[in-house]
């Protein structure tokens, strides 16, 4: 058994913010197991990725390197990390949890016999590993058990990136066998949809809804306390994937990532993947009527009601201060 | 085509959670359910893939009696026929336990496409569809938005983060995850409930199907979150709430 092994993902070349932050997840599941942490890269050309990882405090970084690894698939990922962990043994690897890893990592787990613990927000000692149920109303506390290697995820914001250590660790590189008939799916260039008319990211007040304002005709009131604000709308996913806001307005992992001085979080209950869109924000404010709604964790300011009262008399209050 | 949707019944998304004696899991007693969400999305996909190409769409799903009324709203929808794996401790399996569950009961059926939702609303591991690929030995694609049948196969796009999509094309049989938003989703008819009570549910009993393993990642506990903002809630009525809101906002967090 070789201690823990984080692999990493790139964003545009580079380390992503997600992959420090499971190297961070690694360093601290290591230090409470007195295990090493390690590094593992996967690629066609992995020199500019491992030598970015091996400037980090790891005991070793392997750059696994193939040229059917130039696209990402499930299979070839799959087959050339199941090879790594043969040869390594690992008791523990780490993921950041992206798309990417959800699409293979479960995959990779399943054929060693082992079930992904995923999405995790903190470790503990046993170790324990808790996950969020029920879209972050209630904590999981898991264990890993029996033998074999214990795939873990982790959640994008649960473990600071900022204080990762210096250092210089030995790189080496790992050739696997992969045959081009094993690799079943041809994935194309990536695109985006369409041109961007709104760009939230840079909006500096954002109105967002979500399913508790129940009906598109409700909409005008939500637009007459934006226009109030001079705030952009923005919403959860649900209200866009009804077609009631385009879906270049829907705030969170799979929309747009926000960083506004106010945002107002209208009838959204606040599930993780709004969640991490929002994080940027410097003040959130959340009107529901649940008062065990996760949004409510992440306010600094709530009001308990009915979004169709709380919204008119905002509105008003909004106006008056204005005069 | 022949296509099976791996669905599953999840708490209400308004039901109120409480946690049980045993601090193991929720306390379902009075809990009120509903078809999980991307799942809905999966059977409409499978849907208008069967009014397009022809075929049926069997619907799958494991769990106790209760998933009942869920398969039944499945059927009324349009589904042809259902296969109700018999579960009473679902939540005592891992994922892994759950997919060699369905994979099962899907082998024999030997379908030309298998498609799940993304992640349930209850657990939101969003694995099931994978680990399912690769207990079956077929090829997947997960948070697929939308899916062409082609000569060779399918094409199919797939969600990235950050609003990016990419095109992937990949051989039958294959399992997909479906993103929710692809479609718009469909109400059951009346007719549709009508013809719902007379298809096909054919109940197998878990223990029939697989090796009762015991779970490689143990739920432990559960618990409440607890705060880590201070949230200053703003109470009295929605006009002195609003009015002490913006006083906050103004002058406090100096955003207005």
């Amino acid at each position: 058994m070789s201690g823990v092994w984080v692999v990493i993902e790139d964003k545009d070349g580079r380390v992503s913010r997600g992959s420090w932050e499971a190297v961070a997840a690694g360093q601290k599941l290591a230090a409470l197991s007195g295990l090493a942490a390690n590094a593992v890269v996967l690629g066609a050309r992995t020199e500019p990725l491992a030598a970015e990882v091996a400037a980090k405090s790891l005991a070793k970084v392997v750059r696994i390197e193939h040229p059917l690894l130039a696209a990402y698939t499930a299979d070839g990922f799959t087959l050339a990390l199941e090879q790594l962990i043969a040869a390594e043994k690992p008791d523990y690897v780490v993921f950041p949890h992206t798309y990417q890893v959800r699409d293979y990592a479960p995959k990779l787990a399943a054929r060693l016999g082992q079930s992904l613990i995923c999405d995790i927000t903190a470790i503990a000692d046993g170790p324990l590993f808790t996950r969020q149920l029920m879209q972050g109303r209630l904590n999981a506390s898991y264990r890993h058990s029996g033998s074999g290697p214990c795939f873990l995820s982790v959640q994008a914001g649960a473990f600071r990136a900022d204080d990762l250590q210096p250092g210089s660790s030995s790189v080496s590189l790992f050739t696997p066998t992969i045959e081009p008939a094993q690799i079943r799916t041809r994935p194309s260039e990536r695109f985006r949809a369409a041109e961007q008319t709104v760009d939230l990211g840079a909006a500096q007040r954002i109105v967002g809804i979500g399913r508790g304002i129940k009906d598109a005709a409700n909409l005008p009131l939500i637009q007459a306390l934006a226009n109030a604000l001079g705030a952009e709308l923005g919403a959860s996913r649900p209200i866009c994937d009804n077609g009631w806001l385009a879906m270049e307005r829907q705030i969170g992992s799979s929309g747009q990532t926000i960083a506004p001085r106010l945002y107002l979080a209208l009838g959204i209950s606040g599930a993780i993947q709004h969640l991490v869109g929002i994080k940027g924000s410097q003040c959130v404010v959340a009107v529901n009527k649940d008062p065990d709604a996760p949004i409510f964790e992440a306010a600094d300011y709530g009001i308990l009601g009915d979004l169709m009262e709380v919204v008119p008399a905002l509105t008003e209050a909004v106006k008056a201060a204005q005069q | 085509m022949k296509i099976i949707v791996a669905i599953k019944q999840v708490p209400d998304r308004d039901a109120q959670i409480r946690i049980d004696a045993a601090g193991k899991w929720m306390d379902e007693s009075g809990l009120q359910w509903a078809l999980n969400e991307s799942d809905a999305y999966a059977l409409e996909e499978a849907l208008q893939l069967k009014e397009k190409h022809g075929g049926e769409v069997v619907v799958l799903t494991a769990g106790p009696e209760r998933v009942g009324p869920t398969i039944r709203e499945a059927l009324a929808k349009g589904a042809d026929r259902a296969i109700h794996i018999d579960c009473a401790g679902l939540n005592k399996l891992d994922a892994l336990g759950v997919a060699c569950l369905l994979a099962a009961a899907v082998k024999p059926e030997n379908p030309d496409l298998v498609l799940t939702g993304l992640q349930s609303d209850d657990l939101g591991q969003g694995q099931t569809g994978v680990i399912l690929a690769e207990l079956l030995g077929l090829p997947h694609s997960s948070l697929i938005l939308h899916v062409d049948k082609t000569d060779s196969g399918l094409t199919v796009k797939r969600e990235l983060e950050e609003g990016w999509f990419q095109l992937i094309e990949l051989p039958t049989p294959a399992v997909l995850t479906i993103q929710s938003g692809g479609n718009k989703l469909r109400y059951a008819t009346l007719m549709g409930i009508k013809r719902a009570k007379t298809k096909e549910v054919r109940v197998l009993p878990a223990s029939q199907l697989a090796a009762d393993s015991p779970p490689v990642a143990v739920l432990e506990r559960v618990t409440l979150p607890q705060k880590q903002k201070s949230t200053q809630m703003l109470p009295g009525s929605p006009k002195e709430a609003a009015a002490a809101l913006v006083e906050k906002l103004k002058f406090e967090a100096r955003v207005l």
